[in-house]
């Protein structure tokens, strides 16, 4: 278990890439991660199992989406992470980390947070497990997500604003990481996805896993079968190596992450800016928070400003496996830009009755393109309330046909 | 100048580390700097190679980073400032993985430290890599005789300390306290307690993290200390000063005064524990 094993490389991908004062934190939760999570020490496992469904709800529903089937001819199923207690997939992670922070004996809780979904869902498990707990949060994002950030300081958290840079989540993990480098001793960091060093990846994957080992099932006894394709977005790559893990060795079953195409591909040079959030498909190799994987950065390594329509996905980075399995051609990537996120929300919720988050968008955005015969499953990783005020401003200004006419209602 | 260089630059009496982000606000002002640093009594020059996530640094660190930054750092640009400096003093290149990374084709970092000693940079701090993820730097350093130093944090284990001295060249940075850089009013008990865990070595200790006056240069040195590394304070007062010749007489000045601190010490201990060595 000593971290100078490759345990926490996938491929060259991964690693522990941390100032020294974090290694032994890091150290620690490698060896609880072992003890609590894999060899299910003090019965823990069965404890988050059934916190998640007592508190969280789970297992969440397969279901068909009747009119998309129709419209694009593949039977294509939604798995409806928008349906766990706090609206997105992230409660998985959260309670798992929080739990875990509790076995471990620490007292604290920190978290870092993009469009505050994390966030939230870290404030409600702290909330639930009894523990305080600060939050860092970008002031770009807490402008564009002011209800999550309400439902967090409902929650009893702190919410503490970073404003260096372009204040969006790289900014707010530099931060969290900051404190935690003060605080290791009694504080446990909840890192927000399948990102950071080694053992956090491959913990978090392990805590998202139900998302797939759900799907699997339930396609088994739902369509007799397993499906042709898996598509999920991918920001740091949470839901998505959460809805891919348990089919990975299924070779026939397709695995599309559908990155943030923003307003256009590549990083403008000399502007330190890259106007989509697509480090797997355009990225290039480099260290980032604690990990070697894929990175929107310059030709000199400064990691760049990264932009998406969807605060969540508008990260620079991307998850160490994920990179991995991109190389080694397992998972296909692909993008969805601003637009077409766009009217993917409206056409979901047009037409099955779902408001889908702005980043699960993306993944819905893409059976646009999906040339398949299905059936297909599609992750809706979080429900869209948060978002509203973004998409009727983004609608607006683009004019988009798909949008709901809200002038009658201009006062 | 070499690896040992460094080490050696600890040898006459215990060492003044200053750090400065290079091309905070230009190049020309660094040099400047750099000089006038020397000449109140700098040993070895810590020079910073801004990154764009700076996360081992605190608030007074990253805005010099992004100053420099923001003015066209780059890490050939700051090569190019290190052979044109005039000092005999080592210097010492702090700065973050990626940096290395990206510099030659094909993510190694070779190319870097070959450059790097070229240019006559004889040391490198690389805050995020601990020892697990440093073999390639490692037989980089080796092969081009550049010293590469690790940090002791006060959270690391005996047994991380072993492994870490059998690593490190150059010196041994010791992280006075948790968190990151930035000055402070006091030495924390922290210096001490690492001071007194840490075993006789061949490599000098030198602690940094908070040091700001000449009392804590003293009790530092009087702990046990080879060394004194500063940087938040010197770099408050390239901030606020209005001209670069104003700013250099500051850092002159501070220079001296914390190498008074370090002349201060009455180094065969009464105030704090016996030396480490
Ligand atoms: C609903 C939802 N989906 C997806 C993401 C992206 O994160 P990840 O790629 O880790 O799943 C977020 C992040 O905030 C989110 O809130």
């Amino acid at each position: 278990m000593s971290s100078t094993d490759d345990a926490g490389k996938f491929g060259d991908y991964g690693g522990q890439y941390v100032p020294e004062v974090l290694m032994p934190a890091v150290e620690e939760l490698e060896d609880a991660y072992e003890r609590y999570v894999l060899d299910n020490e003090d019965g823990f496992m069965d404890d988050f199992r059934a916190r998640l469904r007592d508190f969280g709800g789970r297992p969440t529903p397969l279901g068909r989406a009747d009119n998309l089937s129709a419209r694009y001819g593949v039977d294509v199923y939604l798995k409806r992470e928008d349906l766990l207690h706090g609206g997105a997939h992230k409660l998985n992670n959260a309670l798992g980390q929080v739990l875990l922070a509790k076995y471990m004996g620490k007292e604290r809780i920190i978290a870092e947070t993009g469009a505050g979904q994390h966030g939230t869902a870290t404030a409600m498990a702290a909330a639930y497990l009894d523990m305080p707990c600060e939050i860092y949060m970008g002031r770009t994002d807490i402008n564009r997500q002011r209800p999550n950030v309400f439902r967090m300081r409902t929650h009893g958290a702190e919410v503490n604003p970073v404003d260096v840079g372009s204040g969006t989540l790289k900014e707010a993990t530099n931060e969290a990481m900051r404190d935690w480098a003060t605080t290791v001793e009694d504080t446990h960091y909840v890192i927000g996805s399948v990102v950071g060093p080694h053992p956090f990846p491959t913990m978090v994957r392990d805590f998202q896993s139900v998302i797939s080992e759900e799907a699997r099932r339930q396609s088994e006894e739902q369509l007799g079968r397993l499906p042709e394709a898996v598509i999920a977005c991918a920001g740091g790559g949470s839901n998505t190596m959460g809805a891919f893990h348990e089919f990975i060795g299924d070779d026939d079953v397709a695995l599309y992450a559908v990155e943030a195409g923003g307003s256009g591909l590549g990083v403008e040079e000399g502007e330190e800016y890259a106007p989509n959030s697509a480090s797997l498909g355009t990225g290039s190799v480099g260290v980032l928070h604690g990990a070697k994987t894929k990175l929107l950065q310059t030709g000199e390594g400064q990691i760049v400003e990264s932009h998406s329509v969807s605060a969540g996905l508008d990260y620079a980075g991307v998850g160490p496996e994920l990179a991995n399995l991109v190389d080694e051609g397992r998972v296909t990537p692909v993008n969805v830009d601003d637009d077409a996120a766009l009217a993917a929300f409206h056409r979901l919720s047009r037409e099955e009755g779902i408001i889908p988050a702005l980043e699960s968008s993306h993944a819905v955005a893409y059976l646009e393109e999906y040339d398949g015969d299905g059936p297909v499953i599609v992750n809706v990783s979080g429900r869209g309330d948060k978002d509203l005020d973004t998409v009727i401003e983004e609608s607006t200004e683009r004019d988009l046909p798909e949008a709901p006419d809200m002038e009658v209602f201009r006062s | 100048m070499s690896a040992d260089d460094v080490t050696a630059a600890f040898d006459a009496e215990p060492a003044l580390v200053p750090y400065v982000v290079a091309g905070d606000p230009s190049p020309e002002a660094t040099e400047a700097y750099v000089e006038a640093l020397v000449e109140g009594g700098a040993d070895v020059i810590e020079l910073g190679l801004p990154f764009s996530e700076p996360i081992a640094d605190g608030p007074t660190i990253q805005e010099a980073i992004r100053r420099a930054l923001d003015a066209g750092m780059t890490p050939a640009k700051y090569l190019d400032l290190v052979r044109d400096l005039d000092v005999d003093v080592p210097i010492v290149c702090m700065t973050y993985y990626n940096l290395l990374l990206q510099y030659g084709d094909g993510n190694e970092v070779e190319s870097f430290v070959r450059d790097a000693a070229e240019a006559g940079v004889s040391g490198l701090i690389i805050p995020d890599l601990p020892v697990e993820e440093s073999g390639e730097l490692e037989a980089a350093c080796e092969k081009h005789d550049v010293a590469l130093v690790f940090i002791v944090a006060p959270t690391t284990t005996a047994e991380r300390v072993e492994r870490i001295l059998e690593r490190a060249s150059g010196f041994v940075y010791v992280q006075a306290r948790m968190g990151t850089t930035g000055a402070r009013t006091d030495v924390s008990e922290d210096t001490y307690a690492s001071l007194e865990r840490l075993p006789a070595s061949e490599l000098p200790y030198a602690v940094g993290f908070g040091v700001s006056e000449r009392e804590h240069a003293r009790a530092i040195v009087e702990g046990g200390a080879d060394g004194v590394v500063a940087g938040s304070v010197f770099v408050d007062r390239i901030a606020e000063a209005e001209r670069v010749a104003d700013a250099a007489d500051a850092l002159r000045e501070k220079a001296a005064e914390l190498k008074a601190g370090i002349r201060d010490a009455d180094r065969n201990g009464t105030a704090k524990p016996e030396t480490t060595k």
